[in-house]
């Protein structure tokens, strides 16, 4: 079976609209979680979030799409990064034309139609029907081949925190079957009032920047964004610059709770397990663990536990990157592995910021510095999603 | 206290789905997450939005929440403490 | 190279007031709206499991489907082996509105957790490995339609790379007052026993028009 290469990547987060943008704010420690100012929300001067600082008649712009064009603010970020990857695999005519779309989603386009509904329960007279053309969850993946010319395969992934690892690992198996050679795989997600309310509801969010894997931590803060990889067949990328190979993922389920991690970590143990198994890798071959790390009470224990388990005495470094995006829900998955490829070309650890004491319950503690030289090949990264859907992607360099 | 006892258990059976369940089975003095009722972490949080949707009481820390949701009893007694029942 | 041989071991349609298992009428409700329906069907088989009552719609539905599959017998294969594959075109909409509309106005604003958490399609994947102890791979696709083909090439996939060793798997969907549940139990089985049919995209589709 062919290994699967990224040949381009694509993001834009809080902390940075692409990826020099944001390799810049994660060596500086330039958190993007603060006061949330774009939505009208009661929580506003409550809560922080990890929200791109840009209108959606920037992302317009920056997009270079017309802004008559209705679209939601999820398929604005998609379509941003899905064009930064294509563009940097130099990717375009015919190839690009038959590459698979597989992109992860929550969110969809609710973020226009709360919008709506909130005037249309007024008066049924009221609202643009056209805010809610782009609310499912396909929407978004359809943009992106529509705007990029685009006629492949293409799916979407709901599976909460973990759809846009999931919508990895299902383009890499795509690949290495031979079913189709190239794809754009991803994620996106939009903040909004909707995950706000919700979130808030289930008591997990932090009233302060989120402190992962930290003893006093208390909660997660909610981010957006999106990223994509550019994933190709080892026959087909010739003399191509590689970025790095999808080399192992696993998906299990946790089977304790809807929302809430198993103590011992059951799912998320399989998950990095498995993921081992596919990349044919022992774990003391893991250089470094880009955590789910939220900053909730339940996930950073749970997963601390696992990573415990599974790694014994040889714990390899890690850190949550999360403290510096805010949780992205369905985009966290690809988000966190184009960080990844960054920190792998780069040889360095990224931060886990606002850490200071260790958890009590572990014998580890997360990088809480910048590590430049830090000799990375092999880099694991936890993406695990409400109803225990847990996802563990391996991505490797030579 | 009695009647403020019964009208919670009756709301909690609401507020929870607990179909199957009679107010008349529930002991109020029984706890009510672990043993018990065996109630779940969502479930203390929909009886912290009860508690605030029909008697406008806040709960402020997780502590609080422990010690108030601790059984229908307590629940009750919280209520009364605070003029609202 | 040659496609190996799977074979779907059993199914359950749940649709207009009835539910067949293996193409035999199991049960008629007399409620027409979903969750009534639901109700009648949980107490008629005698399920005894009370957090059913607190799940939403589509819980209920993927929750009754798979009880009625792997109630009246031993589970194929280890948890670990068991893997979950489902598709949907509404995801959690039913669910999405109702938590939508109790955050909508400040005068009557009361979200609910027990409402937000069903707010994605996948959560009846958890419901359901939680109540059969199941711990292998899922996902939750969405798509505008039941697509024999897709799901025939992605399931057979995984049961070829040995990711499970057998497979939950259909369409289930629920919105307003509209279901349609399909699953389907797709093993390795070397031997056909009664009742056990090829996997393939016809027989899907076969099944799937019942």
């Amino acid at each position: 079976m062919p290994k699967v290469f990224v040949t381009g990547i694509g993001i834009i987060s809080a902390i940075g609209s692409d990826a020099e943008s944001v390799r810049n704010s994660l060596r500086n420690k330039h958190s993007g979680i603060g006061k949330i100012s774009l939505i009208d929300t009661i929580y506003k001067d409550e809560i922080p979030a990890g929200e791109i600082k840009a209108t959606n008649d920037q992302l317009y712009e920056l997009a270079g799409i017309n802004r008559k064009s209705f679209l939601t603010r999820t398929a604005l970020l998609a379509i941003i990064a899905a064009k930064q990857a294509v563009v940097h695999a130099g990717l375009s005519g015919k190839s690009l034309a038959d590459a698979a779309v597989i992109s992860g989603t929550t969110v969809g386009g609710m973020d226009r139609t709360e919008v709506f509904f909130k005037e249309y329960l007024k008066n049924r007279s009221k609202g643009k029907i056209r805010e809610v053309a782009g609310h499912d969850c396909g929407d978004s993946t359809e943009r992106i081949a529509d705007y990029l010319g685009i006629s492949g395969f293409i799916s979407t992934i709901n599976t909460a925190c973990s759809s846009s690892a999931n919508a990895i690992m299902l383009a890499a198996r795509l690949i290495k079957q031979g079913k189709i050679k190239r794809a754009l795989a991803g994620g996106a997600d939009s903040l909004t009032k909707f995950t706000l309310n919700g979130f808030n509801s289930l008591m997990i969010l932090d009233r302060q920047q989120c402190r992962p894997f930290d003893e006093n931590r208390n909660g997660l803060n909610l981010g957006e964004g999106s990223a994509f990889l550019l994933l190709e067949s080892e026959e087909i990328t010739g003399n191509k610059k590689i970025l790095a190979e999808v080399r192992g993922y696993g998906n299990t389920c946790d089977a304790y709770h809807q929302t809430a991690s198993s103590p011992e970590g059951h799912g998320a143990y399989l998950a990095m397990q498995q993921a081992l198994e596919v990349a044919r890798l022992n774990p003391s071959e893991i250089d470094y663990i880009n955590t789910h790390g939220t900053g909730t009470k339940n996930n950073d224990l749970s997963e601390g536990i696992a990573i415990q388990r599974l790694f014994d005495s040889g714990i390899p470094r890690c850190s949550s990157t999360k403290s510096f995006t805010g949780h992205t829900l369905g985009a966290a998955g690809a988000i966190e592995a184009v960080i990844s490829i960054l920190a792998l070309q780069d040889q360095c650890i990224y931060p886990n910021l606002n850490f200071t004491e260790r958890m009590h319950e572990l014998n580890f503690s997360p990088s809480s510095e910048y590590i430049p030289d830090a000799s990375l090949q092999h880099i694991m990264s936890n993406s695990f999603g409400f109803g225990g859907n847990n996802s563990s992607l391996i991505i490797s360099i030579n | 206290m009695e009647q403020l006892i019964a009208k919670l258990k009756a709301e909690i059976i609401d507020a929870l789905n607990l179909t199957e369940i009679t107010p008349e089975s529930i002991n109020e003095n029984e706890p009510l997450f672990v043993e018990g009722l065996g109630l779940d972490s969502i479930d203390a949080l929909e009886l912290i939005v009860l508690l605030e949707k029909k008697y406008g009481l806040k709960l402020g820390t997780a502590e609080e929440g422990k010690k108030v949701l601790r059984s229908v009893k307590s629940m009750a007694e919280f209520i009364r403490a605070n003029n609202k029942g | 190279m040659s496609r190996m041989n799977f074979h779907i071991s059993d199914y359950c349609l749940i649709r207009h007031q009835k539910i067949f298992r293996k193409g035999e009428l199991l049960f008629t409700g007399t409620e027409q709206k979903p969750v009534p329906f639901f109700t009648e069907a949980y107490k008629h088989f005698g399920i005894n499991y009370p957090k059913f009552y607190k799940m939403d719609s589509l819980c209920k539905l993927g929750l009754l489907a798979s009880e009625i599959i792997l109630q009246a017998k031993d589970m194929p294969c280890r948890g670990e082996d068991i893997g979950i594959i489902l598709y949907n075109a509404a995801s959690s909409a039913d669910t999405d509105r109702v938590h939508q509309r109790s955050i909508s106005d400040r005068e009557t604003y009361f979200p609910s957790p027990s409402i937000f958490v069903y707010t994605l399609p996948n959560i009846v994947i958890g419901e359901i490995c939680i109540r059969q102890k199941i711990f292998g791979e899922s996902t939750f696709f969405i798509s505008e339609k039941f697509d024999p083909h897709s799901l025939y090439e992605y399931v057979s996939q995984l049961l070829e790379e040995n990711v499970m060793e057998c497979c939950l798997t259909g369409w289930l969907e629920c919105e307003g007052d509209n279901y349609d549940g399909a699953l389907f139990m797709v093993e390795k089985c070397t031997t056909i026993e009664d009742g056990i049919v090829n996997f393939d995209e016809e027989k899907i589709k076969e099944i799937y028009s019942q």
